[in-house]
């Protein structure tokens, strides 16, 4: 096949990618636009198999059996719950599988480099090198093999920003004289060092940020990969790729009231000084109900609306709170779930959990397209959600996320909180919302009090 | 500066505008599975992989393509995967499992 073709395939890869990225702005078209997707992407390897240089397929072949194995049973085994750790996985691959193509494309070349080119391997290892392990600290995080408390210390900031000037030096020494390798392997290891200390400081509740960003960071790694290869079909998947992590990374950043700015130099120390603030729980006025209460309310109820947070996920409370809701709405009541942008480890989390425990996306309710309603509803149900029903974040200038968009669900007639204990949020601030007085806290375990609150609803 | 490097900015510059407007689109409720899906698409850098692969080149650039191969492997094959997984589970009221 002559190289033309070759463009052809690649051509129409590209189209298809953006085709089925565009599938996804609704749910009815979205398997549709994937399958168009996986089309591009089979067009795209098998226009590369017939490329020109390659004489033997030993290791292609053995490469994909290996990755396929371990990516099917990777997509097939992985439980929902586990998604936010799975994102971040892949993005170490991705970000490793740039790094590598860079070290082998200069390893081939060297001295002979153009200024061009070697500019473009530079950044594609330094890219590639930091979103792995990066991606592997905020695996590590995420898992909890690593604590999810912010790691600070002092001029973590300034010997950060230092590292990265000195990799950008290194590089710009490289792109003049291409030969001098120590350099850049030199640059290389930063790259991987910074992926470290860039995560270190970020806790557990900054995690849709930080996976969004990497998310660019792999997509622009995979776009250099294609400068260095003069690859157009990767230059757009990579572009697509970073635009999508661009895009999330404001939305994430506009729904913690962050400037962008903030996001993109990576600077989250500001909650990290908040979380000292963290003082013991302030029990002044708390009206502490059992299950019973909270099923006498809900039974009562007409409306209720369930606003779910990072702690349904960690109760793996979401089939628990599909069971009431169904139950509630065969006595009537009308259910609707309100979804903050940020609520969970990575965006769209709650959206994930809830679609595998059946709730009908058509319950489902961004933040803007609620948050009028809870002033005509009669019962907010808050499961596992803390800083995102915050009233302190409209009202209190002085907090940490004042002015962070938030849902009003003391608006609502009664509030019911299943709630651990009275321990802060990450934000490491009292949450007015519990001393309020028409809140109900029920403590315990999500899942254990929604599954006595339905044998109560049932019987 | 090489044409073909002009060539491949407009070509980024453009994508990246389209992709920006594209993903604009993406309602919310499907960030996840876009996350997914985009993490897929870009396992393309497949393609460069294959090259290093199989061109031996020399013994070290064989080797890092195999790593290559294997590790973006896992991203198409698992990113497309897990996002239909994911996306068969979004349902309508109406069409919800008996």
């Amino acid at each position: 096949m002559t190289a033309s073709w070759v463009q052809l395939l690649y051509l129409a890869a590209s189209v298809l990618f953006i085709l089925g990225l565009r599938g996804l702005s609704s749910p009815e078209t979205a398997r549709r636009g994937m399958f168009l997707a996986e089309v591009g992407m089979l067009l795209a390897i098998v226009g590369t198999l017939l490329h020109r240089d390659i004489i033997s397929y030993e290791w292609i072949i053995a490469g994909f059996i290996v990755g396929s194995a371990i990516g099917t049973a990777m997509g097939l085994l992985i439980p929902m719950t586990k998604m936010p750790e799975r994102i971040a996985l892949s993005h170490a691959f991705g970000g490793l599988a740039a790094a590598l193509v860079g070290i082998s494309e200069y390893y081939r070349h060297g001295v002979e480099l153009g200024s061009v080119k070697m500019g473009a391997i530079g950044f594609e290892c330094v890219l590639g090198a930091l979103t792995f392990t990066g991606s592997l600290m905020a695996f590590g995080k995420l898992q909890g093999l690593l604590t999810g408390v912010p790691v600070t210390y002092r001029g973590q900031n300034t010997s950060n920003i230092s590292l990265f000037v000195v990799t950008f030096v290194l590089l710009a020494v490289l792109i003049v004289d291409p030969g001098r390798s120590p350099l850049f392997y030199g640059m290389l290891g930063l790259g991987f060092l910074l992926g470290v200390l860039m995560v270190l400081p970020i806790g557990g509740a900054d995690m849709p940020v930080v996976i969004s960003l990497l998310n660019s960071y792999a997509g622009l790694a995979a776009s250099a990969t294609g400068f260095v290869l003069s690859n157009n079909v990767l230059i757009i998947a990579g572009a697509l790729d970073g635009a999508s992590g661009f895009v999330l990374s404001i939305l994430m950043s506009r729904a913690m009231n962050r400037s962008f700015g903030n996001v993109i130099f990576g600077a989250f120390g500001s909650t990290a000084e908040s979380a000292a603030v963290a003082a013991g729980p302030a029990a002044v006025g708390v009206n502490e109900g059992t299950d019973a209460d909270a099923a006498a309310v809900l039974e009562a109820a007409q409306s209720l609306i369930v606003v779910p947070g990072y702690g349904m996920a960690v109760a793996q409370a979401q089939h628990a709170v599909r069971e009431l809701t169904e139950i509630l709405e065969q006595h009537g009541t009308s259910i609707k779930y309100a979804i903050h942008p940020v609520a969970g480890r990575m965006p769209g989390h709650m959206n994930v959990l809830l679609a595998e425990a059946d709730v009908p996306y058509d319950q489902l309710f961004d933040l803007e397209h609620i948050n009028d309603e809870f002033g005509k509803t009669d019962v907010a149900l808050v499961v596992g959600a803390n800083d995102v029903v915050n009233p302190a974040a409209k009202t209190n200038p002085g907090s940490p996320i004042y002015g962070m968009p938030v849902l009003n669900v003391e608006q609502a007639r009664t509030v019911i909180v299943l709630k651990r204990s009275m321990s802060p949020g990450f934000a490491g601030i009292e949450n007015e919302l519990f001393v309020r007085p028409n809140t109900l806290m029920v403590f315990g375990d999500a899942k254990k009090t929604l599954t006595r609150v339905i044998q109560q609803l049932k019987g | 500066m090489a044409p073909d490097v002009i060539f491949g900015v407009y070509i980024f510059l453009l994508a990246a505008f389209v992709g920006y407007q594209v993903i604009s689109g993406v309602p919310p409720l499907l960030h996840t599975p876009l996350m997914s899906a985009t993490n897929a698409i870009s396992g393309i850098s497949l393609v460069g992989s294959i090259v290093a692969a199989g061109a031996h080149y020399n013994a070290v650039s064989t080797a890092l393509g195999f790593v290559a191969v294997t590790a973006a492997t896992i991203n198409v094959v698992g990113g497309f995967v897990i996002t239909d997984r994911m996306l068969r589970m979004f349902k309508r009221k109406e069409k919800r499992r008996p």
